[in-house]
């Protein structure tokens, strides 16, 4: 018999999962919503004997992880859209020093303080960075709290094989909503990792660091990082489709704006409406050439966000104007209502029933 | 045949249980095979009004787990009734705690049932049963939706083994609502 299903909150299969990835090392500062993260790891972090440390700041959260990473550590933070912001700093950091670990994002709404509802204002953040200089971080997308949880194994592995940090954007609503979940087994991968301190007793000493002050050592350690993303780039492009094959409009969209684009698909099938839905379940890299090739075909794109465009850029750079891309957002807090899609969609088809008629 | 799916909304005062009772619907439906997800209502709630969360049960994938317009309703306290009446699907069940609300629903064109819900779980001896007094009543005037029997097992999945010894209680109140929504 397969391992069981359970009713888990999402941010609770987030570290349930962080767990069995082997992170027993984790840092971080309270804010809503993904308060049931540090709460989980309060339990049962002492029961497997690792260490949860609820830092003085988001900032110091961020800089123990760096400390811990460094050390070969499997290490984790976790905060909400202003608190991400203020780890941007330590997340340049770790990112030019090229140490490996997990960062999660619970995004509510912005900017500053905004409020505490689920939001999707964070993918510039998330994807360009926050922080100073040339880098990139993974930025893996989750739909449901089995995704929260298979992709945070994941995201352990990804951070050690390629010495990235790699970030869990969720919003708001993924995190506080519970669901079915089976819970994801280890991996069993390991990973050497022979440039962490761990003590240079009988070997030769080693440097992490992000400063690199000698004539044109910067340049070749940011061409050296930019091969590893193009790298990534070849590897990593991770989506899913939902009846795109003769799809005439293509949804775009990830998380719960996703779930609701879905729902949209399917009652506009149901309406005689081609449409399909294209979900980047990595946003960065973003599934850029597989977004082209539908676009080849399709009449229109329709990019759903809670926010007022920020994803839609990308979608835009993938499509390369092979057809028009339109968008729809909420913002604060606010969900795209189910009907708003459909009516949105149900619009293109007339205008292009009435185009053809027009030529 | 796909069963309908629905959007649920329950809702009272801190400390009645609303999330409890949501947890035991989802948890039903799951082991029944049927997509769930429950949501807890986390704004900026005043003092005295209410908790509440949001249920789907489906068999499709959920799209949204919040519910703006629900097909059930069960308002443990008056604040709820106020709240969430008007935005209630047409048609749709809506089932009142009578032992606290003092204004009755009023609206023509929903199945409007009043339980004494506080009042049956007092006479078990606690007034923190009218969740599971309502859920009872639910189960009643839903045909074909879940049964006392999986409840029951939801329970024991649900409660810590700490609370574990107040099921027995918890399905006595369960049955008290099943059979005085089933007489009305």
């Amino acid at each position: 018999m397969s391992k069981k299903t359970v009713l888990m909150k999402g941010n609770e299969a987030l570290a349930e999962a962080a767990l069995i990835a082997g992170c027993r090392h984790y840092f971080a500062y309270p804010i809503t919503p993904q308060n049931e993260i540090p709460a989980y790891m309060a339990k049962r972090m002492p029961e497997l004997g690792g260490v949860f440390l609820q830092a003085e700041s988001e900032l110091a959260a961020i800089n123990m992880v760096m400390g811990a990473a460094a050390g070969g550590a499997r290490t984790m933070t976790s905060s909400s859209s202003p608190g991400m912001a203020l780890k941007q700093e330590g997340i340049s950091y770790i990112s030019g020093a090229e140490l490996p670990c997990v960062l999660v994002n619970v995004m509510r709404g912005g900017p500053g303080l905004g409020g505490i509802a689920g939001a999707q204002g964070d993918y510039f953040q998330a994807t360009r960075g926050g922080g100073n200089g040339d880098y990139r971080n993974i930025v893996l997308a989750p739909g449901n709290a089995q995704e929260l949880a298979d992709f945070t194994v994941d995201a352990f592995d990804l951070a050690d094989e390629y010495r990235i940090p790699v970030m869990i954007l969720a919003d708001g609503f993924l995190g506080q909503m519970s669901e079915a979940v089976v819970l994801p087994e280890p991996t069993g991968k390991t990973f050497e990792k022979d440039w962490a301190l761990t003590g240079a007793k009988d070997r030769n000493k080693r440097l992490v660091a992000s400063l690199r002050l000698a004539e044109g050592s910067l340049e070749a350690h940011n061409l050296h990082l930019q091969k590893k993303y193009d790298s990534i780039t070849q590897a990593l492009r991770r989506f899913e489709t939902y009846k795109t094959d003769d799809a005439d409009y293509v949804l775009v969209a990830y998380g719960t704006s996703a779930r609701i684009s879905r729902q949209a698909v399917d009652r506009l099938r149901e309406a005689g409406v081609k449409a399909g839905l294209f979900r980047p379940t990595s946003l960065w890299p973003f599934p850029d050439k597989e977004l082209h090739e539908l676009a080849r075909k399709a009449k229109r794109i329709l990019t759903v966000e809670m926010s007022l465009g920020q994803m839609v850029e990308d979608v835009r750079l993938a499509v390369e104007g092979r057809c028009p891309v339109e968008f729809h957002g909420r913002a604060g807090g606010a969900l795209p209502a189910l009907d708003d899609v459909i009516e949105t969609v149900m619009r293109f088809e007339r205008e292009e029933v009435t185009h053809v008629h027009a030529s | 045949m796909m069963k309908p799916t629905e959007e649920i909304v329950i809702s009272g005062f801190g400390g009645q249980g609303v999330l409890l009772a949501g947890k035991l619907l989802c948890i039903a439906a799951m082991r029944g095979g049927r997509h769930v997800s429950h949501i807890p209502s986390y704004g900026a709630e005043m003092r005295g009004g209410t908790a509440n969360c949001s249920v789907v049960i489906s068999d499709e994938p959920v799209a949204s787990p919040v519910v703006e317009h629900p097909g059930v309703v069960i308002a443990l306290n008056e604040p709820s009734v106020a709240k969430f009446e008007p935005k209630m699907r047409p048609g749709g069940l809506l089932i009142w705690n009578s032992s606290l609300v003092k204004t009755p629903p009023t609206r023509q064109d929903l199945q409007i049932v009043d339980l004494d819900a506080t009042g049956i779980s007092l006479e078990e001896g606690t007034e923190r049963g009218a969740n599971m007094a309502a859920l009872g009543a639910l189960i009643a005037l839903r045909e074909g939706f879940l049964s006392l029997e999986a409840l029951d097992e939801a329970l024991d999945e649900a409660v810590s083994a700490r609370n574990r010894e107040r099921n027995p209680v918890n399905r006595r109140i369960l049955r008290a609502g099943y059979s005085a929504a089933s007489a009305a």
